[in-house]
């Protein structure tokens, strides 16, 4: 095949020519920006809390009117009691926040009590001896904590406890290689605290973008939070059994006392309900720029099908005479397709440099990360194969031009 | 000459219905996503105190630890309870107010409502009229109610018809936390957005429904909602909050002129040195007055999704146009025989550009209608998403007057260049060739 009649035959078509090109650019640098993005929000969002996620729910409980401490931990206590006793639960906790919780409750860690800048920063889960039961986090080195040592948080033991568990991935940047059982470090206090335990994995309260450099970095101190607020009750079904155990719990609670609020609406959430607020922005935003993805792959597949088409019915007369002088049904299909390829390719060239640039931009505006420059390979041969299969139909119907079309004027 | 070229447009759109489908539905589609985006992005960049907020300001000072000091550091950004009450009885400008947010269980007096937590703020009494909230009954309190900590309260327009029945309820009592406040007013519909003066209690769709006083809130023990950022020794226990080394409240004043604005921050500065003096800072001056709308700039209040997705959005409608460009060159270049013989008959150029622009101008406001409609969708789909924002997206008379002015402008602008090489087709080529 040769490429020069074709170049020559573009040069009469300058503005078509580079409308298409310029528009299979554009179409390239947003739709591989996007598929990075979408890439990132659906890896964000599948990311794995590592609590047992199919048989949690929580219950958020406020209380509904003036008690002390000591009433309200005694009331958490009865509480506690009721819901581990009914049969759809296998086990509950008492918490001031939860894995994907949004907010929450974060410490700055420091390894001496002297230490100016934190070495890092966790989240802070109070629990007692069945907090790792019932969120189903495995536990690989050390011990859970003891019933005695699981202490109210009140103004009189507000000083850091003596004993912490700590996820895998605090442990790992606190103590690298592993070694981290038994050594102490500081939580905004000036007494230390020592690690008894160390959990595979356990996702912080919130995970919005400040603190990805935190990930699954989490501690619980062995507390009861018997805030005059309220509390956070999290309940662990037995297998299979979830919707019966939601529905027992709140009536175990207000059967233990009436004076407390559970919001109807909130009161209650499974934990595929708090998985899907938690990322509710990230999927909005993934759908977003699928269909927006989708819809302009379309569109530029439609422009090219328009714009040849109307190259074909220009040239049918030139096509007549290619066919009289010899040249095949396949000589002309293979014509438009090599021409096809061509602006395809100048607009793709084009399109990598412009997708590049557009990620520096939104490094810059919009904090995004660098893009692997495989996107970019990607979306180059969905572009040329979408050029390839645009062309196609105009180009069937050139080459069923017949060459009779030569000898016709009009 | 308009409506005869209207005609023609409209002949020779119909001539090619798949070719004008084809148009008509890239821009639609191209102004649809951009006028959602951005009805959202205008939506939640709006100003929550029109005409007013330039001369609110947010007082910022640094009353942390040497602890992670980096000189050049943002200060604080919320105000401890002791600066907080040394800045508001200072009285330097025109109003200000000390407040912070909480949730209160209300214990209503029939028996047929269960109890339910509302939202609450806790404030002293310039909140009101500097903030300029309009009252449906009675009024705000007093800055004496303040001083004596008095059982008072002013409630929303929401729980008014609630507890009420929407009756004038000045004079009543309202149970809150165990305790009774006699009810001195009721806010009508008010709903600033964003929720400038606390962005911890949600940035979008948030209202409260009791307000009560600061010093009664601490007398009563109310609970506290919203950051507590500690240093040193400082616990954010709920009832020690007014000694603790703590920010947890937000501090705002009226300061009517520039002048006074720079004098003020000048007091600031002042305040942070006498603080040193005593030994209570240990940081040097550090202060910020930033404005209503220069603080939610400050605080990137616009989700960054959002912003992400109007430019998305943008860059969508530049390739649909840029596919309207072409498709209207490979129209109008079709149609060189006729324009050949209008030019030989005696048309001008310039006439041949009109009738072509005009064309142009009816693909883009048939596009920018069908953008509308499925803007409005758009903004539907929205508004059924959980996001706080969602219920805010609707399409105000400003989105709707810029939908048609981008489709229309957007589309003349992509027949510019069609048109422009349309109209030079040289009549007499064209005649022979025919």
């Amino acid at each position: 095949m040769q490429i020069q009649p074709i170049l020559a035959a573009l040069r009469q078509h300058k503005a078509g020519t580079v409308l298409i090109a310029l528009q299979i650019a554009l179409t390239l640098a947003i739709v591989c920006n996007a598929l990075f993005i979408i890439h990132q929000r659906v890896a964000h969002l599948s990311e794995p809390s590592g609590v047992d996620e199919a048989d949690l729910f929580v219950i958020d409980s406020q209380w509904a009117g003036q008690s002390s401490e000591k009433q309200i931990d005694a009331q958490m206590q009865a509480d506690l009691a009721a819901l581990r006793q009914l049969p759809a639960v296998r086990d509950a906790t008492a918490s001031n926040s939860y894995p994907l919780q949004g907010g929450g409750w974060d410490d700055l860690i420091t390894l001496t009590p002297e230490q100016v800048q934190k070495t890092t920063d966790a989240t802070v889960y109070f629990g007692d001896e069945h907090f790792l039961d019932t969120l189903g986090v495995k536990l690989i080195a050390g011990r859970n904590f003891r019933a005695d040592e699981v202490e109210p948080l009140s103004p009189r033991v507000a000083a850091t406890p003596a004993a912490v568990i700590v996820t895998k991935a605090l442990a790992d940047r606190l103590y690298p290689g592993g070694s981290a059982l038994g050594k102490q470090f500081y939580a905004m206090g000036t007494t230390p605290t020592t690690i008894v335990g160390v959990v595979q994995r356990l996702q912080r309260a919130e995970v919005d973008t400040w603190s990805r450099e935190y990930a699954y970095q989490a501690l619980i101190w062995p507390r009861r939070l018997d805030g005059t607020f309220g509390t956070k009750y999290i309940v662990r079904a037995k297998p299979g059994e979830l919707s019966a155990a939601m529905r027992e719990a709140p009536k175990a609670l207000f059967a233990q006392s009436r004076m407390r609020i559970i919001d109807p609406k909130n009161g209650v959430l499974s934990f595929a309900q708090v998985r899907h607020r938690a990322y509710d922005s990230d999927r909005g935003t993934a759908i977003l720029m699928g269909i927006i993805c989708a819809v302009l792959l379309v569109i530029t597949g439609a422009g090219i099908v328009g714009l040849t088409s109307f190259w074909v019915g220009q040239r049918r007369k030139q096509i007549g005479i290619r066919r009289a002088l010899g040249a095949t049904q396949s000589d002309i299909l293979r014509y438009f397709q090599t021409e096809n390829l061509l602006i395809a390719g100048g607009g793709v060239v084009v399109g990598a440099v412009f997708a590049v640039g557009l990620n520096l931009w939104m490094m810059r505006q919009l904090a995004t990360d660098r893009m692997p420059l495989l996107y970019v390979l990607a979306g180059v041969i969905v572009l040329l194969l979408l050029g390839q299969g645009a062309v196609l139909v105009p180009a069937m119907r050139a080459s069923r031009v017949s060459p009779v079309e030569a000898t016709r004027t009009v | 000459m308009f409506s005869y070229y209207l005609d023609l447009a409209l002949r020779s759109l119909k001539r090619n219905p798949v070719l004008t489908g084809l148009m008509v539905l890239a821009i639609a589609l191209g102004i649809g996503a951009a006028m959602t985006t951005l009805t959202v992005l205008h939506v939640l960049s709006g100003d929550p105190l029109p005409g007013h907020s330039a001369d609110i300001y947010y007082p910022q000072i640094d009353p942390a630890d040497m602890n992670g000091y980096q000189p050049g550091g943002e200060p604080a950004d919320q105000v401890t309870w002791i600066d907080g009450m040394n800045l508001l009885r200072a009285h330097r400008a025109t109003r200000q107010a000390l407040m912070t947010g909480g949730s209160v269980p209300v214990q209503p007096a029939q028996a047929d409502l269960d109890a339910f937590y509302a939202d609450a703020r806790y404030t002293t009494a310039d909140f009101f009229p500097m903030f300029e909230v309009p009252f449906e009954y009675g009024t705000a309190w007093t800055a004496s109610d303040d001083e004596s900590r008095a059982r008072v309260a002013v409630i929303s327009r929401k729980l008014n018809d609630k507890l009420f029945r929407g009756r004038d309820s000045v004079g009543k009592t309202i149970n809150v936390n165990d305790a009774n406040l006699r009810i001195v007013g009721v806010v009508d519909a008010w709903r600033p957005d964003p929720h400038f003066y606390d962005l911890y209690q949600g940035r979008y769709g948030e209202d409260e429904d009791v307000f009560v006083p600061l010093a009664t809130s601490r007398d009563l023990k109310l609970a506290h909602d919203g950051s507590v950022d500690c240093w040193g020794q400082g616990s954010p226990d709920q009832q020690m909050l007014e000694t603790a080394p703590c920010t947890w409240l937000q501090f705002w004043v009226q300061l009517d002129t520039p002048a006074k604005a720079a004098a003020y921050k000048a007091f600031l500065v002042h305040y942070s040195q006498e603080q040193k003096a005593l030994g209570r800072f240990d940081r040097p001056p550090n202060v910020r007055l930033r404005n209503v709308m220069q603080w939610l700039a400050f605080r990137k209040v616009v989700p960054e999704d959002v912003r992400l997705q109007t430019w998305l959005a943008f860059g969508f409608l530049l390739v649909c146009l840029v596919n309207t460009v072409g498709l209207m060159l490979a129209k109008f270049l079709r149609r060189s025989g006729e324009i050949g013989v209008r030019r030989a008959l005696g048309a001008a150029r310039r006439a041949v550009f009109e009738q072509l622009l005009v064309e142009a101008g009816l693909v883009g406001l048939v596009g920018g209608i069908g953008g509308l409609l499925l803007a409005q969708l758009g903004l539907w789909l929205v508004r059924r998403q959980p996001a706080d924002y969602a219920k805010l997206a609707h399409l105000d008379p400003v989105m709707l007057l810029a939908t048609f002015v981008l489709a229309i402008g957007a589309t003349l602008i992509a027949g510019l260049l069609p048109a422009w090489r349309a109209c030079r087709v040289t009549p007499a080529l064209q005649l022979k060739g025919n």
